[in-house]
């Protein structure tokens, strides 16, 4: 199947997941275990996001300046940087390593 | 010029610059990652919901199939159900303002409107924040796309290393006290064991599973993980969002005390 239709598919299921709110039984998605379940799963999937992206070279473990990129970050966020100074300083780091000669 | 007298729109406004401005590093790294202009629209009109965004084009850049982009966006898109449910029971929308009302129910919105106390401000908080956002989260999509294009080999100009900091900077926000920590680091170390393993996109769904297993079987604040990415009330409240756990007793109580 092509790349379209899996951009399609996630659109729909993005706006139902929206819209289930407004329509679904209020019950339902109040239970507190379900909108905890919701939120921690938030965390895992974002640091899990974060980690593949630093480190996964496709099915092997890869550190290169990507993990530059990753410490640069932390340290924009520590200093309380907004959000697109942190992709500019990551991106920054991760080129600079490369043109010091760290891949 | 009145409604700008409105301390919910004013909030409404600043938050929608600071999210849509970043717009520009989604465009810029879903061209980099080989999605075609009009692909990259798409996730803004039509997904609209940043994490999820990112998400799909990371994993895709990771060598990931379609059909695991598809499903970590989607399960990180669930918590935006929870925001619907919020916000219906808040603003309580009249039958087809549901559906537009839907789509720009996010993060910042649903924050905006439950910093407010008045029915009328958080009315006008969640709009001004949801359209504010869309409409400029989707043209500085385009001007990142437009830009991304232009850059050429995206290693050259770090850009993988921006979609590393990245998906920190939508995680941090909502890295507050032990527990948020421990669930980020056991997600993390589920994610290294799995990547030798597993295809390409499947550890991400490893460490959901994780930690979806932990909320599901431990107790703990039911609005975990539910942190905007850029706060609109920075100042007004220290750890947790104090004025939506004051909501979320709102929504029992009312429907509590409602006929059915």
């Amino acid at each position: 199947m092509s790349m379209w239709w899996w951009i399609l598919i996630a659109c729909g299921l993005a706006y139902l997941t929206k819209l289930s709110g407004y329509f679904v039984p209020a019950k339902l998605l109040r239970s507190p275990r379900m909108m905890r379940v919701a939120g921690t799963m938030t965390i895992g999937l974002l640091a899990s996001l974060t980690v593949v992206n630093a480190v996964a070279s496709g099915q092997a473990l890869a550190f290169d300046a990507r993990l530059g990129a990753l410490a640069a970050g932390a340290v924009a966020l520590w200093l309380r940087a907004p959000f697109l100074v942190v992709v500019i300083v990551g991106a920054a780091a991760a080129a600079c390593l490369r043109l010091l000669g760290w891949h | 010029m009145k409604l700008l007298d409105s301390p919910a729109v004013r909030v409404g406004l600043s938050i929608s610059i600071a999210t849509g401005l970043y717009g520009v590093s989604f465009g810029a790294l879903a061209s980099a990652s080989g999605f075609t202009f009009w692909q990259t629209m798409a996730f803004s009109l039509l997904m609209f919901s940043g994490g999820s965004q990112f998400a799909f084009i990371g994993v895709v850049a990771g060598g990931g199939s379609g059909i695991a982009a598809m499903t970590t966006a989607a399960l990180l898109g669930l918590r935006n159900g929870i925001y619907g449910m919020q916000m219906n029971a808040m603003l309580r929308p009249s039958g087809w303002l549901k559906y537009p009302q839907a789509q720009v129910t996010i993060d910042e919105s649903t924050a905006t409107a439950s910093g407010q106390s008045d029915p009328a401000e958080q009315r006008r908080g969640f709009w001004t924040a949801g359209v504010g956002i869309f409409v400029l989260w989707n043209i500085f999509t385009a001007v990142g796309a437009l830009a991304g294009d232009a850059l050429g080999d995206p290693k050259r100009w770090g850009l993988d290393g921006a979609a590393v900091a990245a998906f920190l900077a939508l995680l941090w926000p909502r890295l507050k006290g032990r527990e948020p920590w421990a669930i980020a680091t056991a997600a993390a170390l589920a994610t290294i064991v799995a990547i030798p393993f597993v295809p390409s996109g499947v550890p991400i769904l490893v460490a959901a599973v994780v930690a979806g297993g932990i909320g599901w079987f431990s107790h703990g604040r039911s609005d975990e993980g539910m942190e905007p990415d850029v706060d609109p009330y920075p100042h007004s409240h220290s750890h947790d969002s104090h004025s939506r756990d004051s909501h979320s007793d709102e929504i029992h109580s009312r429907d509590d005390g409602s006929a059915e």
